[in-house]
């Protein structure tokens, strides 16, 4: 088992692997990136240089962008440094979830369905859910949004579809 | 006499009750996200640009104008009394403010903060008023390849400058770049990199990137981090600084608004590089250096002034050249974009109650933050109570209810939500959001641009370096590769940006 409390530089003798390796990973990104603007603009017409096609400016920076990602990946390969601090995988699945629940509801039920989904499992995202603290906090942000937004800016949402 | 006049036209324009009412509402909003760490003046202003649509361009630019500075003052107070930086820009003043609270003299710490922006804000203001107008006057001659070149020059500072590992960060900005092509082409009409998505054929909304990035990914980003924070909350009294005080603060506050104002112009570089230089600056100049750490009121005053001063001034470059200096300028222009408002010099000749009215209400925004802050730290000592839980799930409405808000479509939304989670992939690979934001806004300028500059030479690559203006652009870009691509250098601004 590695020892996570390791410094971020990789010091000798001391194996990062590549899925911790910050600029490996980011070279990937950015080969990755790189290659599917090219791959999407191959149809573009590239134009000359005196008439540029749509194609011509996209293309260039996806090349340089590949390049890029290609010097990021060698500088990962040669000096390897650690991906920093932690992370929390349950608030990049959940706070991504709620956004788009709210999307949904925003279409299908209205104002206020939405903002309570919203604030619910955004809530649960963080260490700590506290019911009635949360339920507070719902009712004071769907009040005030409601205050700003649509008695306030005049937004055109139904509060609940169908009534 | 010229000046004079503009500066009435400006001061009648800020002074309307609407325009006050707009700049206080900045400045304390500003004020409440600078105290709070975990939300700082880019997610403010990207959440509440949808709301700026039906209001007049001067009071939503006065308004967001207020909370970008605002947030420097804000952040302070954070610094000095939790030892926490409410903005990066801070971090500096927790060094000798946070000394000073524990010494008993939070009030004096918080008062020569105040004092030193207020004076730094006043000299930028000035300073704007002054060089705004020749340089936009000089910045209407320029053609497509001075406008390609001056793009060029700044989107290289701003990346070459920015926290972080540079060939990153020019990575960001190309990719940024990129992502401003999606959409349809103005010139041929073809729809690029839309994957077939009607809404994405009228390319991708600024907010949604600005919100995802700085909003969403910074909050997952923060949930990961498990850090405790401890309020200080002694009560603050004998709010006046001493006459020793202030005579020891007075020079640290000129040079620091010095400092700041020449870093401000700069693209790219954050109040953070402002603040640490006159810091630095300081500790030389001292008589006794040891003082320093141990709660020197040079320590707050000069890099307070700096950091204000610095903000203040990246108005320059993005109101007379529409050249964003930071990606908070890249908001502004969005925000004067959505208002049917093309950012350039021309803005200052054709909206001059919008420059000059912008202008004038940043002194009287700075007037009132002093008055703003000083009695007030009561109420945000205990908003620094307020824990995380409540607050990110607050964030999160108001962030979707604004994007919801902008065409009404809920792809706005599920789009936001692809770019938190890229977004949050960005933060933890340390790929730097801010060049890529900027790139992103001047993606499409810099396109047209090449294509007319390469149309009036008829094809000749070389008209980058044959027109004078266009050539000093370029030989500017390359020496600021070349210095800082010299280690020694890199090495030393690293120590500074860290």
């Amino acid at each position: 088992m590695q020892d996570s409390s390791a410094s971020t530089q990789g010091g000798e003798g001391m194996k990062i692997p590549l899925m911790d390796n910050k600029n490996f990973l980011s070279g990937l990104f950015f080969i990755g990136t790189g290659g599917l603007g090219i791959f999407m603009a191959q149809d573009y017409p590239m134009g000359t240089a005196l008439r540029m096609g749509p194609g011509y400016f996209p293309i260039v920076l996806s090349g340089m962008l590949i390049l890029f990602g290609i010097y990021c990946l060698i500088q990962g390969l040669l000096k390897p440094e650690k991906l920093p601090g932690n992370w929390s995988p349950r608030a990049l699945l959940i706070l991504p979830i709620a956004t788009v629940v709210f999307g949904l509801l925003m279409e299908h039920a209205g104002f206020i369905p939405a903002l309570v989904a919203l604030v619910f499992i955004s809530a649960y995202a963080g260490d700590e859910f506290k019911f009635t603290e949360v339920l507070l906090m719902t009712v004071g942000l769907v009040v005030g949004s409601w205050a700003l937004f649509i008695w306030g800016l005049g937004l055109p949402y139904p509060l609940i579809v169908g009534y | 006499m010229e000046l004079f006049n503009n500066l009435v036209l400006g001061f009648s324009v800020a002074l309307t009750l609407q325009n006050l009412w707009f700049c206080f509402i900045g400045c304390f909003l500003g004020t409440l996200i600078g105290v709070l760490p975990g939300i700082g003046p880019l997610a403010t202003i990207a959440m509440l640009l949808p709301i700026t649509f039906n209001v007049p361009p001067v009071s939503a630019l006065i308004m967001l104008a207020g909370i970008y500075y605002g947030a420097q003052y804000g952040g302070s107070t954070t610094a000095i009394l939790v030892n926490l930086p409410g903005e990066t820009s801070a971090v500096v003043t927790c060094l000798d403010g946070y000394q000073m609270a524990r010494q008993g003299r939070a009030g004096p710490a918080l008062a020569i903060a105040a004092i030193g922006s207020f004076f730094a804000g006043t000299v930028c203001t000035m300073i704007i008023a002054l060089f705004g107008p020749p340089i936009a006057e000089m910045a209407l001659k320029f053609g497509a390849p001075e406008y390609f070149s001056l793009m060029m020059m700044g989107l290289v500072t701003a990346a070459v400058l920015a926290h972080g590992d540079m060939i990153k960060s020019l990575a960001m900005v190309c990719l940024g770049l990129l992502l401003g092509v999606v959409g349809t082409d103005v010139n041929s009409g073809m729809a690029r990199y839309s994957f077939g998505v009607a809404e994405l054929t009228d390319g991708i909304g600024f907010i949604v990137i600005a919100v995802g990035v700085f909003a969403l990914s910074e909050i997952i980003s923060n949930l990961g981090d498990k850090e405790e924070r401890s309020v200080f909350t002694k009560r603050v009294t004998g709010l006046w600084p001493t006459w020793p005080d202030l005579k020891a603060s007075f020079g640290a506050i000129l040079r620091g608004t010095a400092i700041g104002a020449f870093f401000g112009v700069l693209p790219g570089t954050g109040p953070a590089i402002a603040s640490f230089s006159s810091y630095m600056v300081e500790k030389k100049l001292a008589k006794d250096p040891s003082r320093f750490g141990k709660g020197a009121i040079e320590g707050v005053a000069g890099p307070e002034s700096a950091n204000n001063a610095d903000a203040q001034c990246k108005f320059i470059p993005t109101l007379t050249l529409g050249i964003p200096a930071s990606a908070v300028m890249a908001l502004m222009l969005g925000a004067l974009t959505i208002q049917g408002i093309a950012p350039g010099p021309q803005v200052m000749t054709q909206k001059p109650d919008l420059f000059w009215g912008l202008i004038a209400s940043m002194w009287i925004g700075n007037a009132m933050l002093v008055i703003l802050n000083l009695p007030l730290i009561g109420l945000w000592v205990s908003l620094l109570k307020v824990p995380y839980r409540i607050l990110f799930p607050c964030i999160m409405a108001f962030s979707a209810i604004g994007i919801y808000s902008v065409n009404n479509s809920s792809f706005e939304i599920y789009l936001t939500a692809f770019f938190g989670v890229v977004g949050f992939l960005w933060l933890r690979f340390e790929m730097q959001p801010a060049p890529m934001l900027l790139g992103f806004v001047l993606g499409p300028l810099m396109e047209e641009n090449l294509r007319r500059a390469l149309l009036i030479s008829r094809g000749d690559a070389t008209v980058f370096l044959t027109r004078p203006i266009s050539l000093s652009f370029v030989i500017a870009t390359v020496l600021i590769l070349i210095v800082m691509g010299i280690p020694a250098i890199r090495a030393k601004r690293e120590q500074i940006t860290d």
